[in-house]
């Protein structure tokens, strides 16, 4: 809070009407359409609805189309966060050690940042297309049966794998400059105090990123929860038979295609519902870190 | 510190080659001829068909599209990450500035809608936004597409930070020097914060060029596909079958998506990390 | 050029917090008043009331004949240097300096003229298109009074303008500040915790404690006649020595120690005996007896610590005291001094209000 303020007048209602107005018509308003919609049951040509109560849920939340795509998250999540966050710790860890070439491998490192993630789900798409693609021959070379278009694992594997790679250079830069900010003069103590780099690294340098990690944790689950949608409306779309929908992508899918807009609306409010627990998670988390 | 091993340099070395070949291939591929690629596979060196391929992409109506041409495609998505990122800079710098500065009523009321706006992100509203949008005639209009985007938490709470951390003193100086409350915005935070808005200016542009989810349903006219959707409709057109796939048209259009927002990125890198780290905090 | 009225002024935080307890205060015209206080007494809030940064809960502050209390900073016409300096860090140092005059409307010719006089008095026109990081502290401190000089105001203010210097600088700008007060004669309220600052600036200092004013006056007023314990032990560097004692009607006693030459004293309350260092002097004669602990050596005169032989301090210590002696006054660690002062010139005060009684 400043210690000095402009006094009361109409003066900040000015400023800040443009993004509150905003926010009430296009946030607001559909969040608080999707909930009441999440209520009714429309007829097939959508004329008429009725008030149905939780059958929406229901009826959505315990199908095993549901059940299979949240399975499908969970997984997809668990694997998304864990592989680009490894492996951009990894190559963090490398680019703070090297001195000759550090900008070269920084930039080569994270500028995919800047490619949208349908753009890698195309190009990956391209990759792995029967026709032409090198990575689907190689695949099947190397001895995999592989066939992404009919078996669900393999379909599995193109969507994390084309994920990861997207979401590398994110993590990269954040774990990097985590990194930047350990005083060297700890680094230093940590190197008279322990011989071995691979238990200095577990010992100290791993904890000090702790929050780091955290951080992008959070906004990896919510990446493969969310950005993801891209990437599988560009190579899979689902398929096959919905093993790889996410929740997201099944919210779109049922809405949009099959205009089933009360399911589709009850599984929105169940994400919002996710979305307020990994929110709430990350500020605990926040206000924890301010008393470090 | 000793010196870094062989292994670090491996590490690196393959890390970049994973995080590059890709595009690279993509690129060379998009350089051939279409019958070379259905032939040979996906190629690690730059062809002849250069000119060609993208000279019919960006200027020959029909030659990605059944109308538009990669350059209209460019153009909205230049149009949506320039107005999405202008759009959001001022809006959010509006609000972060009355929440630091004011004293008013509803200022606690306000700062929590905005903030609700962080539990809602498009994909859980997606129908509902779209049926808005659409009763307000706006769909297939630059607004409708720029509009709905600009108004998250993330931009406000970013100047809300920086705000907090100017000096007490300047604000309380300029009112000694008789500025009033648009006047020290405009003549001193605004200047202050010339760093800050530049670095936003260039994340918001990417993550505005890389919208997906809203032009899709937004847009249903060719000619308003930004290049990010155009890159679905030419996956549709080739996997419905054509005579001959055109993929050297594919891999090109996925390198027009690509370079503007990666040249944005390369260019002004140092202030794109600071504001990237920065405005996580 | 008019003085600063202070009604019965007070300031109280929406949660209760008393900040400023009722202070009246009459500055003349052309003077220059110094607030000193530790930190928290609400010196800053009392200045920052004068300017209009802070609000005013009850009472009156008007500047010549007029009531201030609802006008807005800008139109007090006051100036102020902050501490930081608050400089306009994208602005060169003449677009800092005309700010205020551009919000005010000035012609451009005018500004021009203002702000190379005010330059030239600070001999920083060779600095006018330069950016504040380009320049170092004490240039900076410059342009930050440049500023206020320009406004031509009524009254300047000063919130601990030196603290950022270095101790050079400090010594050098406050010369700078006292002449430039002089030569313009404009009223000055400054505000510092430097109680050697406060001495060699002020006409006048008003001491505040707790949101009060505990004495104003002349600086040697306050040093040689002080109104309060409070005063006493804040003014005077190094610090006045103080001994909790007692009288039994004819003497001062602390332990073993007793102090001869007292008299009207009350005996039924704790006293404190407030002796200067400078007032304490070497003498084979003296009353009480000083182990010397450290001698610091400032060149022209010598400062000798130690404990009193036979007292104790409030907790049961042995009581440090100082004791101001010339240059050659060179005791060794651990010997024993016999000391001895003027009872005329020591001080009493009631150890429960502070009131000075001798």
């Amino acid at each position: 809070m400043k210690r000095v303020q402009f006094e009361h007048s109409p003066i900040p209602y000015l400023f800040i009407a443009p993004q509150i107005i905003i926010i009430v018509i296009f946030f607001l308003w559909p969040a608080a359409q999707a909930i009441y919609q999440s209520f009714l049951l429309e007829d097939a040509f959508g004329l008429s609805s009725q008030f149905v109560w939780f059958r929406n849920y229901t009826d959505t939340i315990f199908s095993d189309a549901w059940l299979q795509a949240a399975g499908f998250t969970l997984v997809f999540s668990a694997l998304v966060t864990f592989l680009s966050l490894a492996l951009a710790l990894l190559l963090a860890v490398k680019a703070n050690e090297v001195i000759q070439g550090a900008s070269t491998y920084k930039t080569l490192l994270m500028w995919a940042y800047a490619i949208a993630p349908p753009v890698a789900g195309l190009m990956g798409n391209l990759m792995f297309n029967p026709l032409i693609g090198d990575l689907y021959a190689f695949m099947n070379t190397i001895g995999f049966d592989f066939d992404h278009k009919l078996d669900s694992v393999d379909a599995g594997f193109v969507v994390v794998l084309i994920s990861v790679w997207k979401q590398v250079s994110v993590n990269f830069i954040f774990f990097l400059s985590g990194l930047q900010g350990i005083p060297k003069s700890v680094t230093e103590a940590a190197t008279m105090d322990c011989k071995s780099s691979f238990r200095r690294f577990w010992t100290i340098t791993f904890p000090l990123l702790a929050p780091t990690t955290f951080f992008l944790m959070v906004i990896n689950i919510t990446y493969a929860f969310f950005e993801t949608f891209g990437i599988i409306d560009t190579t899979t779309q689902g398929a096959p038979g919905g093993a790889t929908n996410t929740l997201v992508y099944k919210v779109f899918q049922d809405g949009f295609r099959g205009a089933d807009i009360g399911g589709s609306s009850a599984q929105s409010v169940v994400l919002m519902v996710m979305v307020l627990a990994l929110t709430v998670i990350q500020f605990r988390f926040i206000e924890k870190k301010v008393h470090y | 510190m000793t010196r870094p091993g062989i292994t670090t340099h491996l590490i690196l070395i393959c890390g970049a080659i994973f995080m590059t070949l890709p595009v690279w291939v993509a690129f060379a591929t998009s350089t051939h001829a279409p019958e070379t690629i259905l032939r040979e596979g996906l190629q690690i060196l730059p062809g002849g068909h250069f000119f060609e391929t993208y000279k019919e992409v960006l200027f020959v109506e029909g030659g990605v599209m059944k109308k538009v041409t990669a350059t209209t495609m460019m153009k909205n998505s230049m149009i949506l990450g320039i107005g999405f990122a202008v759009g959001k800079v001022i809006i959010s710098m509006l609000a972060a500035y009355a929440i630091v500065y004011f004293r008013f009523r509803l200022a606690v009321p306000l700062f929590w809608i905005i903030f609700m706006t962080l539990l809602l992100p498009l994909e859980v509203r997606i129908i509902p936004s779209y049926e808005v949008v659409a009763g307000m005639g706006l769909l297939d209009t630059y607004t409708g597409l720029i509009v709905p985007l600009i108004a998250s938490a993330t931009g406000t709470f970013f100047f809300r930070q920086f705000f907090r951390s100017v000096p007490d003193e300047l604000l309380e100086a300029a009112r000694l020097d008789g500025a009033s409350a648009w006047g020290f915005f405009i003549d001193i935070l605004v200047p202050l914060s010339k760093t800050m808005i530049a670095a936003i200016l260039i994340i918001m542009f990417v993550v505005g060029w890389n919208q997906y989810l809203w032009p899709l349903i937004m847009t249903t006219k060719e000619e308003n596909y930004t290049l990010v959707i155009g890159i679905k409709q030419i996956y549709q057109v080739l996997s419905e079958g054509g005579e001959l796939p055109q993929f050297q048209k594919a891999f090109a259009l996925t390198i027009l998506a690509t370079l503007p927002p990666v040249l944005v990125v390369l260019i002004f890198q140092n202030w794109f990390v600071k504001g990237l780290v920065e405005s996580e905090k | 050029m008019s003085g600063v009225t202070l009604n019965s002024v007070r300031k109280t935080y929406p949660n209760g917090a008393e900040a400023i307890r009722g202070v009246d205060m009459q500055i003349n015209s052309g003077e220059l008043i110094v607030f000193v206080g530790p930190s928290g007494c609400g010196k800053s809030t009392l200045l920052r009331m004068v300017a209009g940064l802070e609000s005013i809960s009850d009472g009156q502050i008007k500047i010549g004949d007029r009531v201030i209390n609802d006008v807005s900073p800008s139109e007090r016409d006051v100036a102020m240097v902050f501490q930081n300096y608050a400089l306009y860090p994208h602005m060169s140092v003449r677009g800092n300096m005309s700010y205020g005059l551009k919000n005010r409307k000035m012609p451009k010719d005018e500004i021009e003229r203002r702000v190379n006089e005010a330059a030239a008095m600070l001999k920083i026109d060779q600095f006018l298109d330069r950016q504040p990081n380009q320049l170092s502290g004490g240039q900076r401190q410059r342009v930050a009074m440049g500023r206020a000089i320009v406004r031509n105001p009524q009254v300047f203010l000063f919130d601990e303008p030196l603290s950022n210097l270095d101790a050079k600088l400090r010594v050098q700008m406050r010369i700078e500040i006292k002449k430039l007060q002089r030569r313009m004669d404009v009223t000055s309220i400054y505000v510092t915790h430097d109680q050697t600052e406060a001495m060699t600036l002020a006409d006048r200092l008003a001491v505040i404690n707790e949101g009060r004013i505990e004495q104003m006056g002349a600086p040697m007023e306050l040093y040689s006649d002080p109104k309060t314990l409070f005063v006493a032990s804040f003014i005077g560097a190094p610090q006045i020595n103080l001994l909790p004692v007692r009288y039994d009607g004819t003497q001062l006693s602390n332990g073993s120690l007793a102090f001869t030459g007292f008299a009207d004293l009350p005996q039924d309350t704790d006293l404190v005996l407030g002796v200067r260092p400078d007032m304490l002097r070497h003498d084979p004669e003296g009353q009480f007896e000083l182990r010397v602990d450290l001698v610091e050596q400032h060149g022209g005169e010598n400062l000798v610590y130690g404990a009193l032989l036979g007292a104790r301090d409030a907790e049961g210590d042995d009581l440090e005291i100082c004791l101001k002696g010339p240059q050659d006054l060179l005791p060794e660690m651990e010997t024993v001094l016999r000391l001895g002062f003027d009872p005329s010139a020591a001080f009493v005060f009631r150890k429960d209000t502070g009131e000075r009684l001798l």
